[in-house]
């Protein structure tokens, strides 16, 4: 019967009827939540454990997570042998300044669509719906043309600037602008504030979930981000996080299969976007679902 | 640099006491466009020139050397793109495989990818169960994670004394060297019917330059790693848009079909199904735009290899233009690829335009999933 408490709504004749189906039913749901959690979380427990391991251990005993003998000498290679301080420099720099460049601009684009009235407004939001199902794969030829015309191919700005606005983030701003009241604006406009001070100062305060949103899906993006830098720089002090990885697992290590030492690295990489997942959770799950029109 | 010019016009324009009437119409046109220009320098600079310049250099031969604007750059025309088609070549032969490849891919990976999602988005609706909001997350997980390092991680699970064939191992199978192994996978089934080389009525003559025998491969055992990896990684987000859609079948509607003896087969089928059908029909094409622009996971994991059966549209397009520096094929293939990718969008946005007249339209706060169910 305790199962049902959760449903107060159930209609009580049909309880006595459905005990026995309802515990099979229980034991089914669990079983699956406990398998696919498995199948969904098993393999970073194999990445922490092999990152932990001597390389003959993890080619040994690939699946189980307890290293033996526990090691650190992956991790001690990878901050001695490889670039990843300075890919971790430049994923830091590059994330920064994206996500802020992101948030401001977006945000402000997004209140102009959403608020001001101005010639062509119709238009330029039709043009960012477009915009947003440009995949980003055919734009890779394209991006290293303009970077190089343009003279910033293999620099920090060509790393940088391309990724300063996304319609997307335009998108979400506007539809979050537009279902705050507007009243509370009207107020601050008719005391005499600029445009730009009542965006400021009224209205940014008032859409701190949105800008929350923003900023995690636009930390976690450049974060990942991989075809960008793949075409935008090609000096290796340049190189991000993934991009270093990609370089590292095609062959720049040298001999060996050196699981650990990728694995490791791997999970380096990984850290922050999980831990910001686990903190900001709800943000990610509501990005999912506007995710809808995004294309 | 752009955000000084806006302080300081808004504070200009703030500073005249008299702002209402024809002025303020004046200023919200001047601020609108301020407001608007950076997102409009970025993205016309770095999304729309690129691809006209795309588009132009997509008609010529050049080869990386200089600027592709100048008179000296050879132009071609069509030819890079006829050379896709209708030229018996090995750019017709790399881009059909390539074409190949991603059809089998998206066949597998987009049924694969909903079908998860919607089970997992059941189990994890399901009322009675606790602790799905843990089992929500660990689903999701795998999807906000680098593309990049996690391809890292299904390399070694993948590796030839890797989890996988561990696993295998355990149910008495000899697992595969998984990207060494060109083998596809229709072909293989063929074999075990005593198929092993090509009739003679499929062993040439297919469309495109390819033979029958060729297009019947099926997807390359080094190709269904990534596509566990990708189905792996997908579900996760798809399963959200799934509970959102769940969340809209009224309870009250279940019930009713229980008191009328349904079964559960028979709700599902029958009332569940066709109320999620918007959030089904989103999901498939969704990942069919998606399904066609796989990048990353083959650049990491296997570069087109073993013996191009990992080669996508776009991984190829990448290796014209930056490894054989051929940059009017590459483009060309981009465009190819461009268009692929936007009449599956156009078809899908026609559809829930459709969807959306249907209903009145929900504004952002109605968005919101439930934070825990």
């Amino acid at each position: 019967m305790a199962v049902l408490t959760d449903r107060p709504a159930a209609v009580p004749a049909r309880r006595q009827h459905r005990a026995a189906r309802t515990l099979a039913t229980r034991f089914l749901g669990y079983a699956t939540l406990v398998f696919f959690g498995l199948v969904f979380l098993y393999p970073f427990v194999i990445q922490i454990g092999n990152a932990l391991k001597t390389e003959p251990d993890a080619a040994a005993n690939p699946l189980s997570p307890f290293p033996d003998p526990l090691t650190l000498a992956g991790f001690e290679r990878i901050f001695a042998g490889t670039n990843f301080p300075l890919w971790l420099g430049n994923s830091l720099l590059v994330t920064v300044l994206v996500t802020l460049g992101r948030v401001f601009f977006d945000s402000l684009a997004g209140y102009a669509l959403a608020r001001l009235r101005f010639r062509g407004r119709s238009g330029l939001f039709a043009a960012v719906i477009a915009v947003m199902a440009v995949p980003g794969v055919v734009l890779l030829i394209p991006k290293f043309l303009v970077l190089n015309q343009l003279g910033i191919y293999n620099s920090y700005a060509g790393l940088v600037v391309p990724l300063l606005a996304d319609a997307a983030g335009v998108f979400i701003m506007k539809q979050f602008f537009e279902s705050i009241p507007v009243s509370v604006e009207e107020a601050a406009r008719i005391d005499g504030a600029s445009i730009f001070r009542t965006f400021w100062s009224v209205v940014l305060p008032m859409a701190k979930p949105a800008l929350i949103t923003l900023t995690i899906l636009s930390f976690q993006g450049s974060w990942n981000e991989f075809p960008h830098s793949l075409v935008s720089v090609q000096d290796p002090d340049l190189f991000t996080l993934p991009r270093g990885l990609a370089d590292l697992v095609s062959g720049s290590l040298g001999k060996g299969t050196q699981y650990p030492l990728k694995l490791g690295a791997a999970l380096l990489a990984t850290i922050p976007v999980a831990i910001i997942f686990v903190v900001f959770q709800r943000y990610f799950v509501r990005d999912a679902n506007d995710g809808s029109d995004k294309g | 640099m752009a955000t000084e010019t806006l302080t300081a016009t808004a504070t200009a324009t703030g500073s005249s006491p008299r702002r209402r009437g024809g002025g303020t119409r004046r200023d919200e046109n001047l601020a609108g466009w301020l407001f608007v220009a950076p997102v409009i320098v970025i993205l016309g600079l770095f999304l729309l020139l690129p691809i006209l310049m795309a588009l132009w250099v997509s008609l010529t031969d050049w080869n990386g050397q200089g600027s592709p604007f100048t008179g000296d750059v050879p132009f071609v025309g069509a030819r890079n793109y006829t050379q896709l088609f209708t030229e018996d070549g090995l750019a017709r032969r790399d881009f059909m495989t390539s074409i190949r490849n991603n059809i089998y891919y998206v066949a597998i990976v987009v049924p694969a990818q909903t079908v998860l999602a919607l089970g997992l988005a059941l189990v994890v609706n399901n009322r009675m169960l606790k602790g799905k909001s843990f089992f929500r997350s660990a689903f999701y997980f795998p999807s906000v994670t680098s593309s990049v390092a996690i391809s890292v991680v299904f390399l070694f699970l993948f590796a030839n004394s890797g989890a996988v064939n561990a696993l295998l191992g355990f149910v008495g199978i000899d697992g595969p060297e998984w990207f060494a192994d060109s083998r596809g996978v229709l072909h293989l089934l063929f074999g075990v019917f005593g198929v092993d080389s090509p009739p003679a009525a499929l062993a040439d003559g297919g469309p495109f330059g390819l033979s029958w025998w060729d297009w019947l491969a099926g997807p390359s055992v080094a190709m269904i790693s990534i596509i566990t990896l990708v189905v792996w990684t997908t579900s996760g987000t798809f399963m959200l848009m799934f509970l959102a859609g769940l969340q809209n079948v009224p309870v009250t509607l279940d019930e009713a079909s229980t008191l009328d003896g349904a079964s559960r087969w028979q709700r599902f089928r029958y009332v569940t199904l066709p109320m999620i059908r918007p959030t089904t029909f989103l999901v498939l094409t969704l990942g069919m735009i998606g399904s066609w622009q796989v990048f990353d996971q083959v650049y990491v994991m296997s570069q087109g290899d073993p013996a191009k059966t990992t080669l996508t549209p776009a991984y190829l397009s990448y290796r014209t233009a930056f490894r054989d520096f051929d940059y009017g094929s590459g483009a060309a293939i981009s465009f190819v690829l461009f268009l692929i990718i936007i009449v599956l969008t156009l078809i899908q946005r026609r559809a829930l335009a459709e969807r959306d007249t249907d209903r009145p339209r929900r504004g952002w706060r109605r968005r919101r999933v439930p934070e825990r169910s």
